[in-house]
């Protein structure tokens, strides 16, 4: 059982495009990311005999926000569960290749998912808070680290500003979390994965079911919080790609077609199916 | 007409239907098992009848109906007869008599007849004559009579009061000491320890617990030398009774009684019935010894089923790989709830009763063998009994429970780091508990009402001691026990006295209906409490 040991600091992005080489294809366009926070190579995942990811190889800055984008289906979901090995709950699953947080090879069998999950926290599509009050949501993971109630007070409050809730519900901490509106509780939801302080947040499409206004406010948040956690965000909406993200992974039929910094994927994109994609040929 | 057809209305008429039809159906078995049980305590009046043969009847009128006349010319006015209960079994043999409406001469109310519920042989009519006291005529003729009762009868009732109390708590505590040093001195007995200070000690115990109890004899027997009230009764047919007071619970004049009388009457009544010890092989006095085993076995019953039937419908829902076989145990779980409930009984017998019983025995008491102590049916036995037919009704209405919760509020809790049994234990158990407390209520309300089982498990006609009182160590698991729904049965079928008994059977099982009506009603109030709490989220 190893714990992770993750750096603190953000990533250095550097492009080295060397004048004297010729532009073969799109993808010797190189990206270095010194010291990335997660780096994928030759992940390959099957569900059963179903092949969902091939050969994806991916370097995720630290303290920025990235963005998966692609079709239905293309496996972005898939890779982002992943990072905190949620996939371990299907059977059939194999995974093989190499993902690091930080300096942590997280398909080590001998690692302590808690561990990793406490650090990589995710948010999820659909809002679902436990039918618990909400503070008692909030104050769910710090429980479990064995947090016990003057610090608790402190961080659920900590967490609620976080994520832009406490003025909303600060007097009505210990009614359901069920019982506030959509928009809400996603943000509660978003407020619990703060609690126990990640240093990756996870997001998987966390604004497919809110409403223009507060689809808003959770790309404010997302905004904010990128200063502190390195975030990662699945999304089907490409304007929301380029409104909050730093960088822009462009996935198609289990294959990621493009990584780079989000403006250039969304003005110069270096592959054919990538622009097919963003102007709307297709998806 | 097609349209008609169409339109749907025809089927909202059939569901309407089919829902109003149960609901008369449910409606009427409630109003029969009220109108038969509520009339049971008022007191009505006493009828004198003088036949036209000079027969002077006094009772109260039971039942009225009409005579059949087979082969009578049409217009022939009809004919009735009625039945009057009028006691007094020890001096006419019978509780009932039939009367032709015909042969009766003159109907009268008498103002000074009472009725006085004995403690043995059931109700005494008549009119009081005399009041003795030690001997010596106090008071004569009705109304001098009924002061003389009324002044004498509260010392008469604490002195029996005293007495019972006596013969019960302190006898039966000295007997149950007794019992217990000499089963001790046996179980060293058996060891091979006849003699040494330990025996010595015990067989000191047991001389002063003698001691004890001649002292309480010789108490008792004093108290019962000081009862020497009397009263005189005349029953109608020119007959006497004379009746120590101590015999009487209860002498009033219903006849006299006005409205507002009778009704406080009628809740003391209702008070005996739910609070005392039965009397007359269970077709007088109270009920409280069934209420309570009732109460008690569905408790125990409550307090097994539920960690089992939860933790096994945790597993089959939360843990066990979803395959071929685990449908075919839920197959089977389901199927349990429909074994019919006797074959249980069966089961109980053979397995708790006689095997876990007997092997208890053996360990544990072989001091008192031949004697059983578990091996014989008791109330922890009938629990386990029912308990295990129960299981699957929890069972199923956990793991529906269990299967409405979506799965991303697991995944939310694994996601921050919480592993499976910290999820289980502090999301799933609470979101599923609603429903958990429903299969608690199925289960209650079947086994409050299940009676075939019980026959053979443990439930008697009469207990002589609850299975928890105030003599260690208190809670008695292997007493029998006495239950409503078998004291239905047993008073309204078994009964020495049928006719006499009868409306003790609606009443009880009115009784019954409110006791698991309570039950349940607990248990809703519980789960309500619940669901408020997580409002907004269905279960």
């Amino acid at each position: 059982m190893s714990l992770l040991n993750l750096p603190l600091t953000g990533s250095e992005v550097r492009r080295d495009n060397p004048p004297d080489q010729p532009q073969a294809s799109p993808r010797s366009r190189v990206l270095t990311i010194v010291d990335p926070m997660i780096q994928v190579k030759d992940v390959n995942l099957k569900y059963g005999a179903k092949q969902a990811l091939f050969n994806v190889n991916l370097d995720i800055p630290g303290k920025k926000a990235t963005a998966f984008i692609g079709p239905s289906g293309c496996g972005k979901t898939t890779l982002l569960r992943c990072f905190n090995r949620l996939n371990d709950l299907i059977d059939n699953v194999t995974i093989t290749g190499s993902i690091r947080i930080g300096t942590q090879e997280i398909s080590d069998p001998t690692l302590n998912v808690s561990e990793l999950r406490k650090r990589v926290g995710m948010v999820f599509q659909k809002s679902n808070p436990f039918p618990k009050s909400i503070y008692d949501n909030v104050a769910y993971g710090p429980r479990i680290y064995g947090i016990r109630d003057s610090r608790l007070d402190e961080i659920v409050e900590r967490s609620l500003q976080g994520a832009a809730l406490w003025e909303e519900v600060k007097d009505r901490l210990h009614e359901s979390g069920l019982g506030i509106s959509g928009g809400q509780q996603q943000r509660l939801c978003i407020a619990r994965a703060l609690a126990v302080e990640p240093e990756v947040l996870l997001m998987d499409e966390p604004c497919s079911a809110l409403d223009p206004i507060s689809t808003g406010k959770i790309e404010e948040l997302i905004h904010t919080l990128k200063n502190r956690y390195t975030i990662v965000i699945v999304t089907h909406n490409m304007q929301q790609a380029a409104r909050v993200s730093d960088f822009t992974g462009f996935f198609l039929l289990g294959e990621m077609v493009e990584f780079d910094e989000t403006t250039r994927i969304f003005t110069n994109p270096g592959d054919r199916r990538t622009e097919d994609y963003i102007t709307g040929r297709f998806g | 007409m097609n349209r008609f057809w169409k339109s749907g209305d025809p089927f909202v008429w059939l569901t309407g239907g089919a829902l109003a039809l149960s609901l008369i159906m449910v409606a009427g078995l409630v109003y029969l098992v009220l109108a038969n049980g509520l009339g049971f305590f008022w007191p009505s009046d006493i009828l004198r009848l003088t036949l036209k043969d000079g027969t002077v009847l006094l009772g109260e009128l039971a039942d009225r109906e009409k005579i059949p006349q087979p082969g009578a010319a049409p217009g022939t006015p009809d004919r009735y007869r009625i039945k009057l209960k009028v006691g007094n079994r020890d001096l006419y043999g019978a509780d009932f008599a039939w009367v032709d409406e015909d042969t009766i001469a003159k109907r009268e109310v008498p103002t000074d007849a009472v009725l006085i519920e004995r403690r043995e042989w059931g109700n005494l009519y008549g009119t009081i004559k005399e009041v003795r006291n030690g001997g010596q005529t106090v008071a004569q003729g009705p109304e001098a009579g009924w002061a003389g009762v009324r002044a004498l009868l509260p010392e008469a009732t604490r002195l029996y009061r005293e007495t019972v109390r006596i013969e019960k708590d302190e006898i039966g505590g000295d007997n149950y000491a007794q019992e217990r040093v000499q089963l001790r001195l046996r179980g060293l007995e058996l060891r091979g320890i006849a003699s040494g200070p330990e025996v010595e000690r015990l067989q000191r115990e047991l001389a002063q617990s003698q001691e004890k109890h001649k002292v309480h004899e010789a108490e008792l027997a004093q108290l019962r030398q000081r009862q020497t009230a009397t009263v005189l009764i005349a029953a109608a047919g020119d007959k006497e009774k004379e009746l120590p007071l101590a015999q009487i619970v209860r002498i009033y004049q219903p006849n006299a009684m006005g409205t507002v009388t009778k009704t406080g009457f009628y809740f003391s009544k209702v008070w005996e019935f739910v609070s005392d010890d039965p009397r007359e092989s269970n077709t007088e006095g109270g009920v409280f010894p069934a209420i309570f085993g009732t109460v008690m076995m569905v408790v125990i019953m409550s307090l097994v089923v539920t960690p089992l039937g939860v933790i096994a419908a945790f597993f089959l829902r939360e843990y066990a790989k979803q395959g071929p076989f685990v449908s075919a145990v839920r197959i089977a779980v389901n199927n349990l709830a429909g074994v019919p409930s006797i074959v249980f009984g069966v089961f109980g017998v053979g397995f708790f009763i006689y095997f876990m019983g007997g092997s208890i025995d053996k360990l544990f008491f072989p001091e008192v063998l031949p004697t059983p102590t578990f091996g014989t049916g008791g109330i922890l036995w009938a629990s386990l009994t029912l308990a295990l037919l129960t299981v699957p009704v929890v069972i199923v209405a956990t793991e529906e429970g269990l299967a409405a919760i979506p799965g991303i509020t697991r995944e939310a809790s694994l996601a921050l780091g919480a592993t499976k049994f910290e999820t289980t234990w502090r999301v799933v158990l609470p979101a599923v508990m609603p429903s958990i407390l429903t299969g608690l209520i199925l289960a209650m309300a079947r086994a409050a009402g299940e009676v075939a089982p019980l026959m053979i498990t443990g439930v008697v006609k009469l207990a002589p001691s609850l299975p928890l009182d105030g003599l260690f160590p208190f809670l008695h698991l292997e007493r029998k026990f006495m239950h409503l729904g078998f004291h239905i049965y047993d008073v309204g079928f078994q009964s020495p006295n049928v006719d006499a008994a009868r409306p003790m059977v609606f009443t009880t099982a009115l009784l019954l209906l409110l006791v698991v009506l309570l039950l349940n009603l607990t248990a809703i109030v519980i789960r309500n409490r619940l669901r408020k709490k997580f409002a907004g989220v269905s279960f």
